[in-house]
């Protein structure tokens, strides 16, 4: 059993996360006009890196979305970012 | 090619098989083909031989970085069916169970292809109703289908769990007496044979490391052996196509996901055909070994390591026990994971890459194996004739552009 550390929680155990999606797209700004291929792109289209990954999950237990770092061969876990700002 | 026949086999137990000759040669890579392959797996090995076989392309050459079938071809459970559910997906895996049942005769080659039928179990009166839909989606579709009840379920397969307090006790399922199983091995290398037999170049350990454009056009590939032009390139390489695409300068709508299987000790006959129980997530044949293969649904995490996550093991394995209780204290020879390409409709990518000579084959995700024959015949169509055949014009992936999505995510009852 691996163990996942959720930036809010701690270490925890790995059943209890679900990943999301790669980081970093960017929803293309719908106001104006986008052709089928960019828009296309931005729901299909996926990185898919064999090695270093950057991806969105969540910790479903307590409901947050954070960053997870992992190498997608090894498995092993380099690190976790919250995507909360501090609140001021 | 030298024929394998009773009689050969005869002569050369007489002879103590000193006549054997090696299946397909080992030739050095040449400088330039008409048709390079990458990926020397099933549906690679596959493309070569119907592009020498059906279109006469014969200066073809597969290039593979390890050793032939040794990717998802030799990590599948073998399991052969066509219970589809849309028009495209039936016609395209029918297509390949024909192939398939004329299979060891046409490459000379024994597959060993044992259609002993396999039974989607249901749970419940609502997963009755919706086998029934399955049902008669395949019949409409010209695929054999039988809907089951728990009698007829248990005499076909009479170690399900039948017991008063199963958890999911069984209502029917629906049979497909035409779907079974392969010797996965023996596919490849009987392609391999059979397609070297025709010219094809076979060429193993030669990994590919780059794609050769000019003026943005594919005309060859940078390999561990030195460069090779080809006029067209093809691409089989399952559940490293990100990968290649990344390389080639293209992108794909596709997560590599680990898919794992499990052998177990081998056991007398106990299961008749492949039993799937969709309310586990867990598959189940009976090699002629006797091993159990065990198959289950992929891995929760979108992963390159070819062993998988303990989480899923536990799933796969708890279901079984539950399917079939008395196999509960049998035990595992063996373990993998195999990294399948996983597509947001789970249907395969046939067809252009985006990048112009450069051809793709990929996205088959867990169900590769049973469409290797089908996968090598469209795809060597479009190589050669560069048009798509009626049966692969669906899986273009300008499928994801138009919205034209075939959405086969349940056709097995797991993801498939």
């Amino acid at each position: 059993m691996q163990i996942f550390t959720c930036p809010f929680c701690g270490a925890r155990n790995e059943t209890e996360f679900h990943f999301l999606a790669e980081a970093g797209k960017t929803r293309p700004d719908t106001a104006g006009e986008i052709s089928d291929a960019e828009w296309a792109r931005y729901l299909y289209a996926q990185r898919n890196d064999k090695g270093h990954v950057r991806e969105v999950w969540m910790h479903k237990t307590c409901g947050e979305l954070f960053i997870l770092e992992r190498d997608s061969v090894t498995m092993r876990v380099l690190g976790t970012t919250p995507l909360r700002k501090e609140a001021i | 090619m030298r024929r394998y026949s009773a009689f050969s086999l005869f002569r050369e137990g007489l002879r103590g098989g000193r006549g054997w000759q090696a299946a397909w040669r080992s030739p050095k890579p040449q400088a330039g083909y008409d048709v390079v392959i990458i990926g020397g797996g099933g549906h690679g090995l596959a493309t070569a031989y119907y592009l020498a076989k059906n279109h006469g392309i014969t200066r073809v050459a597969v290039l593979e970085k390890g050793w032939l079938g040794g990717g998802n071809t030799g990590r599948n459970t073998t399991a052969i069916r066509s219970n589809y559910f849309y028009p495209e997906s039936a016609a395209l895996y029918d297509f390949s169970v024909k192939l398939y049942e004329g299979l060891a005769k046409e490459l000379n080659y024994n597959v060993m292809f044992s259609q002993r039928g396999m039974i989607v179990t249901a749970h419940s009166h609502n997963e009755m109703e919706m086998a029934a839909r399955q049902c008669n989606a395949m019949r409409l579709n010209n695929i054999d289908a039988e809907l089951l009840d728990a009698d007829q379920v248990r005499r076909l397969e009479p170690m399900l769990n039948f017991r008063d307090d199963a958890r999911y006790p069984i209502h029917g399922g629906v049979l497909q007496r035409r779907a079974g199983t392969a010797r996965h091995d023996a596919v490849a290398w009987g392609y391999a044979r059979a397609a070297d037999a025709l010219g094809v170049d076979i060429i193993q350990n030669c990994e590919v490391q780059g794609i050769i454009k000019e003026a943005g056009i594919c005309v060859g590939v940078e390999t561990s052996r030195g460069p090779i032009r080809a006029g067209k390139v093809g691409a089989a390489v399952a559940g490293h196509s990100s990968v290649l695409a990344a390389m080639a300068g293209f992108d794909l709508p596709i997560h590599s996901y680990a898919l794992q299987a499990f052998v177990s000790e081998p056991i007398k006959p106990i299961v008749n055909g492949v039993v799937l129980a969709s309310a586990l997530g867990t598959y189940v044949s009976q090699s002629d070994k006797g091993g159990l293969v065990i198959g289950g649904g992929l891995d929760r995490v979108p992963s390159y390591g070819q062993r998988g996550n303990m989480p899923m093991q536990e799933a796969v394995l708890g279901g079984l026990s539950e399917m079939m209780p008395a196999l509960s204290k049998v035990k595992l020879l063996r373990h993998w994971a195999g990294i399948v390409d996983v597509t947001p409709d789970s249907s395969p990518i046939i067809g252009p890459s985006g990048v112009e000579g450069l051809l793709i084959n990929c996205g088959w995700g867990t169900g590769g194996f049973k469409a290797i024959p089908a996968g090598g015949w469209l795809f060597a169509h479009h190589l050669a004739t560069g048009t798509h055949h009626a049966l692969s014009r669906p899986f273009d992936r300008a499928r994801f552009e138009t919205g034209y999505l075939v959405d086969e995510g349940g056709a097995s009852g797991i993801a498939h």
